[in-house]
């Protein structure tokens, strides 16, 4: 049973991990890392990890394909060209990926480690379960973890840092011809959009002409900022 | 199943990520080998846990998928940002920093 389920979970890590670098579209490659997610977590319930495992379906599954899946139908799934930059690279990677298996292989089998061709002792009931990685985390390893935690608090001000509209557009908004070709021709000039906040709200509302359309281009051009506009916003 | 088995699977891993990241040149698809690198990291540091007996390798399993989801938080805010200057999103192309 337990050699049944190895190899298929076996076979769904590697199927995934191939799907992500073999699917042309990004938005695939994601979806393939899905399965060799789920396909994981199960290898590490076979190896007694049960916390692991859970952590990896809620953490990875829940959270970071979410933000992948997200990231990648925002940017769009624009297949990559044929154009090789450098003659024979897929060659030259093929052969250095199969050289760094062979590599690792070796490493593996010929070690000295006498215990890697055995099960592993056998380990008492709760072996791997929160309880006692939650005891492990709090007592031997509690500064690591207030590490990692401060680590998980410095990414996400980064992140926010560096996809704020200021920090992410600041001088795409000078001179990208889309960005004005956006704005309806009726909207007023982005530098007007500095106004009072009264002003932007009522902007915002239908106006006199009831033309819907162009109040919410205009909105858009107004959220988004014209020249001079995004300084002033805050994000 | 030894835990050899468990090893040579994640060696298989770790080269299928790399040969990813040497193949592909779309940012987000590297992104998402280097999670295949950091997964197979993640089955040895878990496979050798359980070679030893001992579950202070799952600690570190743990701490390697904080870094994994920090790692993507910033790299996507990153393609996020490049994407808005409506730079290419090629890792051929973004070579401004290089000399």
């Amino acid at each position: 049973m337990e050699e049944v389920l190895f190899f298929l979970a076996a076979i769904g890590t590697l199927g995934g991990a191939i799907g992500v670098v073999a699917m042309r579209n990004p938005f695939y490659g994601v979806l393939a890392l899905v399965i060799h997610l789920f396909s994981l977590a199960v290898l590490f319930l076979l190896l007694t990890a049960a916390f692991l495992a859970a952590a990896q379906v809620v953490v990875y599954a829940g959270a970071i394909v979410v933000l992948y899946v997200f990231v990648a139908a925002y940017v769009g799934g624009d297949t990559e060209s044929a154009w090789e930059p450098i003659p024979g690279q897929r060659f030259l990677a093929s052969l250095l990926g199969i050289a760094l298996f062979v590599e690792l292989a070796i490493a593996v089998l010929a070690s000295a480690l006498r215990a890697l061709g055995t099960d592993g002792p056998d380990v008492a009931a709760g072996f791997g379960d929160p309880a006692a990685i939650g005891s492990l985390l709090l007592e031997k390893f509690l500064i690591p973890f207030e590490a990692s935690s401060i680590l998980l608090m410095l990414a996400a001000v980064g992140a926010v840092v560096l996809a704020s509209r200021r920090g992410g557009s600041a001088e795409g908004a000078g001179g990208s011809p889309e960005r004005f070709a956006r704005e309806a021709p009726g909207a007023p000039a982005g530098g007007q959009g500095v106004g009072a906040p009264s002003e932007r709200f009522a902007r915002e509302e239908p106006g006199p002409r009831g033309d819907s359309g162009t109040t919410l281009h205009r909105r858009v051009a107004s959220e988004e900022g014209g020249p001079g506009a995004w300084p002033h916003q805050t994000p | 199943m030894s835990v050899e088995w468990y090893i040579v699977l994640s060696a298989l891993l770790f080269a299928i990520g790399a040969l990813g990241i040497l193949l592909r040149r779309s940012p987000i698809v590297i992104l998402l080998c280097l999670e295949l690198m950091l997964n197979a990291g993640n089955l040895a540091l878990i496979a050798f846990s359980r070679m030893v007996g001992n579950e202070e390798g799952q600690v570190f399993a743990l701490v390697v998928m904080v870094v994994a989801a920090c790692e993507v938080v910033v790299g996507l805010g990153l393609i996020v940002a490049i994407f808005r200057r409506r730079l290419p999103l090629d890792v051929d192309e973004l070579r401004e920093l290089r000399g």
